[in-house]
């Protein structure tokens, strides 16, 4: 495995009556996408901050290729937070110019309105630009610096289908530069396409860390039953099944499908909407903390 | 770092130019009031003599002259104030009271001609001080109250609500995020303010300034000078006020609680001379009191750097210690 290029040490961050981040560690290997999933108030976009700089930590550091956070990191972080205005007035490509020129180094402002499919929009005002548009533009602004760390903090929320795709497919040829990408999301579809390695969130503290596949296959041996939760007897639930109750749905994870399915039918449950599918990070969620990943 | 500043300063400059609104409402207002003020105050004199008295309080038992009608007796401070005020006409006639009377009234003004016949009348014996000079128009007068004022509201409120936006935003954020250092953001607004005062400025000096056929007795360059310094210490006292605040209440109730104490006691419409001595103490707290006393005295007295020194020196320190302190206590995000 390569030198971790960002080290996270023990953070902790307080807030009056809730504490955010409560011990965090993980390190992240040059050259991956690394995913930090969880619920909203988990505790992601808190921990991203404190690994951007942007946050200070009340115990615990960051350090980037073995040193603390400095001027270095800066010139070599790109960030893409989860929201953000740009200056009025000015167009796509004088907003890349303007962000462009706080660098030392970087890529030229055209190489990168390329990257990001920008050159239709270059001369609009990025006030006229659709949801998707401007976090090309954003996601632009990031790499202006031609940063060695990419930090996205939930890049596709609010966006379209379509657009979330799009997005997607700019990720991906930009790990296939490799950059590191720190992603935050709790679009799980996201988080498989994109995490090479991933670390789920809840209440603070990092409930589980590794590669998807992995992590899957450690909690879920085998294949998923997918029932619906008012079709589901209340009596059933005694049965010797691993169940797991999400708020519209009930889901069993079993070894052995034939006997499952043998002993939900003496059950007498009703079978017409049941789905099988494999076991995905939504599940795994769910499995670790009795809890929905968007709830 | 300055590769980084004149990015920040370059855009910013971008954003204002082409705010339409803005830019014309920076333009026109001060075109109107010049106008409006014209209007009113110009035209034929009020038909009043003003005679300026050099011992306060003023009892009309003191004097036969002090009880004529249709005269005003105004309290002056100090001989070089009064001679100034009869140089430019701003008063008919002097007097001091003390001891034989003496007077001096301005040997090209024609009131004073006619109030002197009064003051002679009613004693003889009054020894005469003549001096010369043309008579300040009150626009000539209001001219570089009007500049200030608008410099003032540009510098302040042109500031402190751009970075109050750029805060709540998270336009701030996101530049916190880059090797941008706070006081290289707040130099580029710094600069970036000061580059449009000055065109601007220069703009409404040289525009309306044809128009009202407005003539500075000293040097231009001066001018200029007290004007980049005048504005450096407003700007910063802007950043003062948007440092740190996020709330547009809070930050646009601090800003009128400069603004409008400033407008009032600056001597923006009109002299404070003759005003209470703590009037005078809590103006000449204030940059645009000093922008505007000096402003005169060039553009009126014809005064050099020497004589406005004073003036300088406290303009630059001011910028100096508000820039400081906005330093200090800026923060990029909301807390």
């Amino acid at each position: 495995m390569s030198e971790p290029i960002l080290e996270v040490r023990k953070l902790v961050k307080e807030y009056p009556a809730v504490t955010a981040v409560d011990g965090v560690s993980f390190s992240v290997s040059e050259g991956i996408c690394f995913g930090l999933l969880g619920p909203n108030g988990a505790g992601k976009t808190t921990t991203i901050e404190i690994m951007e700089g942007i946050l200070t930590p009340g115990a615990g550091e960051v350090r980037y290729r073995g040193e603390p956070l400095g001027q270095r990191f800066r010139e070599q972080a790109g960030i893409l937070f989860q929201k953000t205005a740009l200056q009025d007035f000015l167009t796509v490509r004088q907003s890349l110019a303007l962000f462009r020129g706080l660098y030392d180094h970087g890529l030229d402002v055209d190489e990168v309105i390329r990257m990001c499919a920008l050159e239709k929009l270059a001369g609009r005002d990025n006030r006229k630009l659709s949801g998707g548009q401007q976090q090309r533009l954003l996601l632009a602004i990031a790499l202006v610096n031609d940063p060695s760390v990419l930090f996205l903090d939930e890049p596709t929320t609010g966006l379209d289908p379509q657009a979330r795709r799009n997005f997607w497919q700019l990720i991906q040829s930009i790990k296939a530069r490799r950059k590191t990408i720190i992603l935050t999301t709790h679009y799980m579809e996201e988080a498989e396409l994109l995490c090479d390695e991933i670390a789920i969130m809840d209440r603070g503290r990092i409930i589980a860390q590794g590669a998807p596949r992995k992590l899957l296959h450690e909690h879920f041996a085998d294949v998923l039953l997918e029932l619906p939760r008012h079709e589901f007897p209340e009596e059933a639930r005694n049965l010797p099944l691993r169940l797991i109750a999400a708020s519209d749905r009930v889901e069993i994870t079993t070894h052995d499908l034939d006997a499952t399915l043998r002993t939900l039918i003496d059950a007498r449950v009703p079978l017409r909407n049941l789905r099988i599918r494999p076991a995905n990070l939504e599940d795994l969620f769910l499995e670790l903390t009795g809890k929905e990943l968007r709830a | 770092m300055m590769q980084r500043l004149l990015s920040v300063w370059h855009a910013r400059n971008l954003e204002f130019l082409r705010d339409k609104g803005t830019l014309t409402f920076t333009l026109l207002l001060p075109v109107m009031l010049i106008v409006g003020m014209s209007f009113v105050f110009g035209g034929p004199e009020r038909p009043l003599f003003k005679v300026g008295v050099l011992s306060a309080p003023i009892d009309r038992r003191a004097h036969p002259f002090l009880r004529e009608r249709y005269v005003e007796f105004v309290a002056v401070a100090s001989e070089s104030e009064g001679l100034r005020k009869v140089t430019h006409q701003q008063i008919d006639l002097l007097i001091e009271l003390r001891g034989t009377p003496r007077y001096w009234v301005n040997t090209d003004a024609p009131k004073g001609y006619i109030v002197e016949k009064l003051l002679l009348a009613a004693d003889p014996n009054a020894r005469r001080q003549p001096v010369t000079g043309a008579a300040v128009r009150y626009v000539d007068w209001l001219f570089p109250g009007i500049l200030g004022m608008n410099m003032m509201f540009s510098c302040l409120f042109g500031v402190g609500y751009v970075v109050l936006r750029y805060r709540k935003s998270g336009f701030l954020k996101r530049l916190h995020a880059t090797p941008l250092t706070a006081f290289e953001f707040l130099s580029a607004q710094v600069l970036s303010r000061l580059s449009l005062i000055v065109f601007v400025t220069s703009m409404l000096y040289l525009g309306i300034g044809g128009i009202i056929h407005f003539h500075s007795a000293g040097s231009l360059a001066l001018l200029v000078l007290l004007g980049v310094l005048g504005a450096l210490s407003m700007i910063a006292l802007g950043l003062t006020v948007a440092a740190r605040f996020s709330s547009e209440e809070l930050v646009g109730g601090l800003l009128n609680m400069l603004t409008w104490p400033m407008m009032l006691l600056s001597g923006v419409w009109f002299s404070l001379d003759g005003s209470p001595r703590w009037v005078q103490w809590v103006a000449h707290a204030f940059p645009l009191t000093h922008v505007l006393d000096a402003a005169r005295a060039v553009t009126l007295d014809g005064a050099g750097i020497a004589q406005i020194a004073p003036n300088l020196l406290y303009l630059g320190a001011t910028a100096l210690v508000f820039l400081a302190f906005g330093a200090w206590s800026f923060r990029w995000r909301i807390e």
